[in-house]
């Protein structure tokens, strides 16, 4: 009885290899209908400039196989990290034979046939040890663990970043730690404080703002034109006016935009606020191109001054840096103090957004995201309260495109595109809507993995010269958005921190909170 | 009065196509309240496709170029329908009644990815095609002054023509259009009347792409030239249009697409070129702002 219960339970659990192979077969049918036409037939321009069809019919068979095993193992396994070895094992083995049958069948191919069969093989073994243990799931002990060092994390990642860049210099050399501390430490630390400073918008407020990139471009263009234009030009009594005294006015001109464009979308709640900020973010970047004697269009703004060390300039001069500190010159100074300037705007974000969740605006923008028409009995300014997350969300936004301008020393609108908004929505929301340190695992993965990137030439040597991987940033960008989303709609930090509560701080899961409209 | 004319007629083209892309949309929101954020890509995607089949139709199996076209068409449509299909089935279904911003990150996720799919497997490239249809009546006027009508602009207004009584066919007559309007009113009671929800929804999806591979087409025959980057202002504008009309309603998603059209071609000839996304993007935020229900839309009643 209770034998054929628990095989009724097995069939229904785990379905036969027929079935499997009908569900793979019609995956690898309709991965052909969607790759005939454009992945087999290449359109190229020949000598005449006319285009001509080459054909790519391996590419389209690599692609039906791939799905084929892919869904394959979907259907019959369910255990997680058995689906993720024997899914990257057998794709190993295809990118293995693709190189085999493209270029040559040397060590390299073997080594790589051996390292997908190696990885199929322990997916087959851990799948054999979740079999024995009949399906009781294998206790987390490592989440246990982790409870009891979590409040250690938090200042052991602080001093982390704070020595980072000591860290990069003593690991890489002179040389070598620009690359690590400008495209890794300060541009995500740039994607962190833009994410920390759209989280006020849509984290605390749940307003969905897709021009986010709008007010990042006005803090920029506000310091350039400021620094090269404006007070030379217009005011030249004035002096010069250096990036500490920009950085303010950036972040106001920003607010003030923020209020501007907030003001007339007030009445306009989820999909069309994002469509409509989305408009506006769009419309700033088409004027600041056809705006020529504005903004210089297309070709930019360079020669931005670049931020002194308390009016010391980071130059080869004999008063510049390395000359007051007795060093030797190298640019690596400079970089490391934009390193510090950054942080330190990403953690006044991050202090005065913990600070004001405290007080009763914060607390009214999470009334609001919550439930707006409740918000608004219990006589709540929806008015004010969306107008000051607004602004708040557009100064930081602002703070960060000064930074940006004066660490790029040129800016042009081709920085300001919609992808750039998409990206920080994408880092606040995978990381989960209102967690700051959601976004700062996000910022990390998405910004850091796709720096790394370029640093994953052995792939030219299985996919040929040509390959680029950088090529993929972005396709790849809008996958892991599709992918994070579908395995965890809420977020990677799904748990809700609430700021007032009786007697004890109780988290939420984030599946649990209902959010309203707004 | 020559240039206006002309700039009619070119607006009531241009008009067509938003107006096929726009059908989309608002189907799309009519029946699952999500601005499907990817229609624009999957328009482009469409013209690839068209653009594909129509030079192995013509190049390698040596056809007409009207036979060629239909052929065009029918496969396109297709081919663009299990695009849309399949989008909908790995992006959107799982997500369907999750976290209200889910579905729309998915959405902009999958935009982003069709169009640096096309880029990486297509190239970067422009890619220019040679015209398709050739030749015009002149209406009016002489030596400069002369207002045209093209062929390739009376083909394109007289299959958006045809398309649109089909479709409305569709929608009113048949039991697979009294299923969307049921879901599209109230989809939990369509379930328990036996509708199969899924299906419904499916179907959707592979109408609007149906549609927007037919406007791809004729974006290729109206400009000659495809790239990976034309999905998106297209896309936005025909969103406008689907929100000028009404979102939710078909008539106005079509009289949108030609208002907009018109607009365009008309700041064009009279304004600035430069400035015209700008005035598109300017009439959608200004319709949403004023006038959130669209021309023909029905309001919004909020419950509590």
């Amino acid at each position: 009885m209770a034998a054929s219960a628990q095989a009724a339970a097995a069939s229904r659990e785990a379905p036969t290899k027929a079935q499997a192979l009908r569900e793979a077969g019609f995956a690898a049918l309709v991965m052909l209908g969607l790759s005939v036409p454009i992945v087999a037939l290449r359109t190229e321009q020949n000598m005449e400039n006319q285009l001509v069809l080459a054909p790519r019919y391996g590419m389209v068979l690599l692609a039906c196989i791939g799905v084929f095993l892919a869904r394959y193992i979907q259907v019959m396994f369910v255990n997680g990290l058995t689906r993720t070895l024997l899914i990257v094992g057998s794709f190993t083995l295809l990118g293995g034979v693709a190189r085999a049958t493209g270029q040559a069948l040397d060590g390299f191919s073997v080594g790589v046939f051996v390292i997908g069969a190696a990885l199929i093989a322990a997916g087959f073994a851990w799948q054999k040890r979740v079999d024995a243990q009949a399906g009781a799931p294998a206790a987390p002990a490592f989440l246990e663990r982790f409870s009891a060092i979590q409040p250690y994390v938090g200042p052991a990642a602080l001093g982390f970043i704070a020595v980072y860049p000591a860290l990069a210099l003593w690991l890489t050399g002179t040389g070598g730690s620009i690359k690590w501390i400008d495209n890794f430490g300060i541009q995500i630390l740039i994607y962190i404080m833009l994410g920390w400073g759209l989280n006020i918008v849509v984290g605390l407020a749940g307003l969905l703002d897709l021009g986010y990139v709008a007010f990042y471009a006005v803090g920029a263009y506000s310091y350039a034109l400021l620094a090269t234009k404006v007070i030379p030009e217009v005011f030249p009594t004035l002096g010069v006016w250096s990036f500490w005294i920009c950085l303010p006015i950036s972040g106001i001109l920003a607010a003030l935009w923020g209020i501007l464009l907030g003001f007339p979308v007030l009445r306009l709640r989820g999909d069309y606020l994002a469509i409509v900020t989305l408009a506006f973010g769009e419309i700033i970047r088409l004027v600041l191109i056809n705006w020529v004697e504005f903004s210089n269009g297309y070709a930019g703004i360079s020669t931005i001054p670049r931020p002194s060390f308390f009016g010391i300039p980071f130059n080869a001069s004999d008063t510049g840096f390395a000359a007051v500190f007795g060093l030797e010159f190298s640019p690596i100074y400079r970089t490391i103090f934009l390193y510090y300037v950054i942080l330190c705007l990403a953690l006044l974000t991050a202090f005065v957004t913990l600070r004001l969740r405290r007080l009763p605006v914060g607390r009214a923008w999470e009334a609001l995201r919550e439930d707006e028409i409740a918000c608004r009995s219990l006589g709540i300014n929806t008015t004010n309260t969306k107008l000051t997350a607004f602004a708040l969300g557009a100064m930081f936004g602002g703070f960060a495109g000064c930074f940006f301008a004066a660490r790029q020393g040129f800016i042009s609108p081709e920085s300001f595109t919609f992808i750039e908004s998409a990206q920080v929505l994408a880092i606040v929301v995978l990381g989960g809507t209102g967690s700051l340190v959601g976004v700062v695992i996000a910022s990390i993965a998405l910004v850091g993995g796709f720096e790394i990137l370029r640093e994953l030439d052995f792939l030219k040597l299985i996919f040929g010269e040509s390959f680029d991987p950088t090529q993929y940033r972005t396709l790849l960008f809008g996958l892991a958005m599709v992918l994070i989303m579908l395995w965890k709609p809420r977020g990677l930090v799904s748990t809700r921190e609430p700021t007032a509560f009786l007697k004890e701080s109780k988290s939420v899961s984030g599946s649990l909170v209902k959010e309203g409209h707004g | 009065m020559e240039v206006f004319l002309q700039q009619l007629i070119n607006g009531l083209t241009l008009g067509s196509i938003y107006g096929l892309i726009a059908i989309g949309y608002t189907m799309v929101f009519g029946i699952i309240g999500m601005v499907n954020f990817a229609h624009g890509d999957v328009f482009m995607v469409g013209g690839f496709i068209a653009l594909i089949l129509f030079m192995v139709f013509t190049a390698w199996l040596g056809l007409a170029v009207v036979p060629a076209l239909v052929l065009v068409l029918i496969l396109g449509m297709a081919l663009t329908g299990l695009w849309n299909w399949t989008i909908e089935r790995v992006a959107y279904r799982p997500l369907r009644g999750s976290f209200r911003l889910a579905p729309l990150i998915s959405a902009i996720g999958v935009s982003i990815f069709l169009a640096n799919f096309v880029q990486v497997i297509q190239g970067p490239r422009n890619k220019p095609l040679p015209p398709m249809i050739q030749g015009n009546f002149v209406l009016m006027g002489e030596g400069s002054t002369t207002v045209v009508l093209a062929y390739k602009q009376i083909v394109i207004m007289v299959i958006t023509a045809v398309l649109l009584g089909l479709f409305w066919y569709l929608v009113q007559k048949t039991a697979l259009g009294r299923a969307q309007r049921a879901c599209e009113q109230d989809r939990k009671m369509a379930a328990l009347l036996g509708i199969d929800v899924d299906r419904t929804i499916s179907l959707t999806f592979v109408i609007g792409a149906a549609l927007a591979s037919v406007a791809g087409v004729m974006y290729l025959m109206y400009y000659g030239v495809v790239s990976f980057s034309d999905g998106f202002v297209p896309g936005v504008k025909a969103f406008t249009a689907a929100v000028l009309g009404g979102i939710g309603s078909l008539p106005g998603a079509v009289l949108g697409g030609l208002l907009i059209g018109l607009i365009e071609t008309m700041w064009s000839a009279y304004f600035t070129i430069d400035y015209k996304d700008v005035a598109a993007f300017s009439i959608l935020a200004i319709t949403l702002i004023f006038l959130p229900t669209g021309i023909l839309g029905r309001p919004e009643v909020e419950k509590v």
